[in-house]
């Protein structure tokens, strides 16, 4: 975009530039639902920073994508409540804000790409009209100025034409094109932190490739800090910087990209890598990992993973919860048994 | 979305076609296992033999395969479609027509339909309009707060509404409100006439053209009324949380513009086709609000013809009603189209 | 790319078993998912009040339908017009008719013909509509084209004014005055049919379109499995529920259509005895008696929706998305 230079989006109360971009600290979310209270989040931490590409990895039920959403502040309540942390935006806790300043930090300062883009983008709008509303709602533009930046954003994600497909719908655009309208979508008020909700994985495996390297280089141009939520090791290992892993609504291991897959600390990391079929053992038996995630409304004492894991003890059926073992500055892992799963002495 | 429409035109016609046949063939079967439906308008008395055969020939009664039980009569159906061609719905045993369309400008022309026609589209207007406001409105707000108390009492009032059959509905009202209710209003002097003879009158009154057609309206409108409702309502309720509206909120959008635009757009597309289709409710709920209420309109008429043993009268009104509903049907089809860009590029 | 995760386990814990994934055994899963539905409907509905309230209801309903002996002694043929219209008593506990027919006898033997059509029409109905749309839905092609015409020709007359036309014109024939009770009953209910089973039929067609390409039908039909053995083991029992929710409404709604095509002259005539030619027949004297009117509506209408009720409560259970 052109006239970057004036920053016209609102400004939040008691924001410190200096602070981190984005602290989630001790994050509970529950789901008070008629089978039981599902507890999705079980305090979880972390930190992004402008520029760097955070990777959250973890099965479906998991709870990153629940995370997500409590960061942007779009849970459905009920049956979804916080009950506790904080959610720090540049030192601010997003939390104690009244609702108008959280929905002026969305797409603002935060903003979200949904994983399934035909059903994430509105079906009786044209794609015009929803990025147009952006800056017609946000910047005051008119209707014609919005349309013109719109087929600017839709430009800058490289849809061919842009002029004449800003006036389509989206059910006449392909899967990819539609995650590249979604993806201008969200960049169109240069957000400062993009969060990514599995933006692949409704994708062919070709297509995804080609959006996963569009939203680095986005993200490597404007210095965005990027929360990149997954289920595929695959994905995260060209784009990420960190890796947290994510169980049963907590993070089990924390580490630098090239870390998780050279040395994984946990026994769940490790068995997710081991289950990724290799060309190199081909011919053998792959090593899935046991059993089911446990139901949210009845977690296991102690380690959650502890009926599916390899390493399990006496020590580990039993509170306390294993609490995330520093291993060195950057890599933690919330197992009792860390060395061993290391394999270090 | 021209071609939709190109498209919709085309099957439009065979459909019109087959429902046509179909109501042909039914009634046709229906008068060979009755017999000549003639000899009853006489009653007990026995016509003089000419003038049987006089009427039977002049209302289309005679062609001999209305005797062979089963016989598709295909000429007797070619006629009938040259008729209605014609804007020829037949007569009644007075021959009197059903409909001419002349009867709209010239009392001399007047046939049953013109006349009764004007009656039937005040009712009609007032029932729909309390449909669509009332209904979208209490569906609505019932949506946006699934299990609240706003949302029970529209759910269990619409499921009672929806079991009481509307003859019961509308012997009800007009007994316990226009009747009784009523006379308490008239016995009170200082209530204007309008309000005590016209609105809760018990019957349709000259005097009184709009004020006396005001409840048979409701009671014609309650039905599809409580079926909006509900469907609005489940409507709603599912649009809110469908993805896009995630999104909507994701991309900071105000709650009223979240609701406002990006959810009751899309709820509202099959309840705009309900309403489309509500018209055909209409058609058999005025056969009875008109019959309760005795509004001379063309509901009434349609009683009337079951009552004096009149088929002829009967088919050609409902022939007409037919073409009404398949039309309506057509028009709603084409505003799906209009509202929804999913169909329209097919 | 691959999804380690996910094929290493499943997206719904708690329904599936690890082992037996879809499409593994064609037998297994149909039967099991079949089962566990209506199961887990079962154990729904035996909690649901309403639900209970409604069966009950109809179960007492039917019982005067099926035994009207067991409630009255009085032939409710056997009036004396010395006994014209009067109250409520001991003798008579809804008061007699105009004729001085006993009217709680009435009321009991009005049950049987209300009844016995919608349960015709809906057997009817459910039956043929669910034959002709699986045949469609299954074989396609020009079965498909053909039956999906029929159905849109019958959908284009409303149904009311349809089967109003039909009866108006039968009105004086011989089947809808018989001095036995069931030869009306029949005329009525087929109109009811021939034009009520497109609504099953689409709905049916619509169910096995969606059944036909779920992996467990693909694999059984890889298996070798006869088109008859795919239809009725395999599609039908994962296809029927929402015609079992559409056909314990209808019974409602066919028993409200009786009255409505009674009131207006064109369903049964006296001396014919049913809810609906108690309100018609009784209309013209609902301000002095109230009661003529106010005892079949009472009877009526609580029938009609507890058959509805029945039927959202079923739908509600049967409904695994809303759970």
């Amino acid at each position: 975009m052109s006239d970057v230079s004036v920053d016209m989006s609102p400004s939040l109360a008691g924001v410190k530039m200096t602070a981190p971009l984005l602290e989630v600290e001790e994050l509970k979310v529950e789901f008070r639902t008629r089978a039981g209270i599902a507890k999705a989040i079980n305090g979880v931490s972390f930190e992004v920073n402008s520029g760097e590409t955070l990777a959250i990895l973890g099965e479906s039920g998991c709870g990153k994508s629940v995370t997500a959403q409590a960061i942007m502040g779009i849970l459905d309540t009920p049956p979804g409540y916080i009950t506790g942390g904080q959610i720090r935006y540049r030192g601010v806790d997003l939390l104690k804000r009244t609702d108008e300043e959280r929905r002026l930090v969305r797409a603002n300062k935060i903003a979200m790409i949904f994983q399934d883009a035909l059903s994430a983008l509105n079906p009786v709008f044209t794609v015009g009209f929803q990025l147009a509303e952006l800056f017609r709602k946000h910047r005051g533009m008119s209707r014609a100025d919005g349309k013109k930046r719109a087929v600017e954003l839709l430009d800058l994600v490289k849809i061919p034409a842009a002029r004449q497909r800003v006036s389509d719908f989206p059910h006449q655009f392909s899967g990819g094109m539609r995650q590249r309208v979604m993806i201008a979508m969200s960049l169109a008020l240069d957000p400062e932190l993009l969060i990514a909700d599995e933006p692949t994985t409704a994708l062919d495996v070709t297509v995804q490739a080609q959006i996963m390297s569009l939203l680095a280089e986005l993200q490597r141009e404007r210095q965005m800090g990027m929360i990149l939520i997954t289920h595929d090791m695959g994905v995260v290992a060209d784009v990420a910087d960190r890796i947290n892993i994510m169980y049963a609504g907590r993070i089990v291991e924390k580490a630098p990209v090239y870390d998780i897959y050279a040395k994984p600390s946990h026994p769940y990391t490790k068995a997710l890598l081991e289950s990724i079929p290799r060309v190199d053992l081909k011919g053998q038996q792959l090593n899935v990992i046991r059993g089911l995630p446990p139901n949210l409304t009845r977690i296991p004492a102690g380690c959650a993973f502890n009926p599916r894991c390899r390493y399990v003890r006496d020590a580990c059926k039993v509170d306390p919860i294993p609490p995330l073992y520093e291993i060195k500055p950057g890599i933690s892992s919330a197992c009792h048994f860390w060395k061993e799963v290391r394999g270090d002495d | 979305m021209g071609r939709y429409i190109v498209r919709r035109l085309l099957q439009f016609i065979p459909t019109v076609l087959g429902t046509l046949f179909l109501l042909h063939y039914l009634t046709t079967v229906g008068i060979q296992l009755t017999g000549n439906p003639i000899r009853a308008l006489f009653g007990d008395k026995r016509p003089a033999p000419e003038t049987l055969a006089a009427l039977t020939s002049r209302l289309h009664l005679d062609d001999p395969c209305l005797k062979q039980k089963g016989n598709p009569c295909l000429g007797l159906f070619r006629e009938r479609l040259v008729d209605i061609g014609q804007l020829d719905f037949g007569t009644n045993f007075r021959f009197r027509p059903v409909f001419d369309w002349r009867g709209f400008f010239d009392r001399a022309h007047a046939s049953i339909i013109t006349d009764a026609l004007p009656y039937t589209i005040k009712i009609t207007i007032i029932a729909f309009t309390i449909e669509a406001l009332v209904g979208v409105f209490i569906g609505m707000r019932a949506g946006m707060k699934p299990g609240k108390s706003l949302d029970y009492s529209v759910k269990i009032s619409t499921v009672m509404v929806i079991s009481v059959p509307v003859f019961v509905l509308g012997i009800l009202i007009q007994q316990f409100i226009t009747r009784d209710f009523g006379n308490f209003l008239r016995g009170q002097e200082w209530i204007p006439e309008v309000i005590s003879r016209g609105v809760f009158g018990s019957a349709y009154k000259q005097e009184f053209p709009f004020a006396s057609l005001i409840i048979p309206g409701i009671v014609l409108g309650m039905l599809s009324l409580a079926t909006t409702a509900r469907l609005t309502r489940t409507s709603v309720h599912e649009n809110m949380r469908a993805d896009y509206v995630r999104t909507a909120k994701a991309k900071g959008l105000t709650h009223k513009r979240v609701i406002g635009v990006h959810t009751l757009r899309n709820s509202l597309i099959p309840v705009a086709t309900n309403l489309g289709l509500s018209i055909g409710g209409y058609m058999t709920g005025a056969i009875i609000t008109e019959t309760i209420f005795n509004v001379p309109g063309v509901g009434n008429q349609t009683a009337r013809a079951i009552f004096q043993g009149e088929p002829a009268v009967l088919i050609g009104i409902t022939t007409m009603l037919v073409l009404v509903y398949l039309v309506a049907n057509l028009l709603v089809d084409l505003l799906y189209a209009v509202l929804d860009p999913r169909i329209r590029y097919e | 790319m691959s999804d380690p995760v996910t094929t290493a386990t499943s997206d719904n814990p708690a329904v599936i078993p690890v082992q037996a994934g879809p499409g593994v055994n064609p037998q297994g899963p149909t039967q099991e998912r079949a089962a566990s539905l209506w199961s887990d409907a079962r154990r729904e509905l035996i909690r649901n009040p309403i639900f209970l309230a409604s069966v009950s209801f109809i179960l007492i309903v039917s019982s005067m339908a099926i035994l009207p002996s067991m409630w009255t002694s009085k032939n409710p043929r056997d009036c004396d017009i010395k006994f014209a219209k009067l109250s409520p008593s001991a003798e008579h506990w809804f008061g007699t008719n105009v004729l001085g027919c006993d009217y709680y006898s009435h009321a009991i033997y009005g049950a049987r013909p209300s009844l016995s059509i919608a349960l015709i029409a809906t057997t009817g109905v459910t039956l043929i509509g669910v034959v002709l749309g699986m045949l469609a839905g299954f074989f396609g092609g020009w079965v498909d084209t053909l039956i999906s015409r029929i159905i849109d020709m019958i959908y284009s007359l409303p149904f009311l004014l349809g089967a109003l036309v039909i009866l108006g014109v039968l009105r004086q024939s011989d089947l809808l005055h018989s001095d036995q009770w069931w030869p009306p009953v029949l005329v009525v209910a087929i109109v009811l049919i021939i034009l009520g089973w497109v609504g099953v039929a689409r709905i049916m067609r619509g169910s096995v379109l969606s059944a036909k390409n779920l992996d467990y039908v693909l694999a059984a039909k890889s298996l070798g499995a006869s088109n008859s053995r795919l239809m009725f083991r395999h599609i039908l029992p994962n296809a029927i529920a929402p015609v079992v929710v559409v056909a314990t409404i209808s019974l409602g709604g066919y028993i409200g259509a009786e009255a409505t095509l009674t009131f207006l002259g064109a369903g049964l005539q006296p001396p014919a005895v049913s809810w609906g030619t108690m309100i018609a027949g009784n209309i013209d004297y609902f301000n002095e008696y109230k009661y003529l009117v106010l005892i079949p509506c009472g009877l009526l209408v609580p029938t009609v929706l507890s058959f509805i009720l029945a039927g959202d409560a079923l739908r509600d259970a049967l409904d695994p998305k809303l759970r």
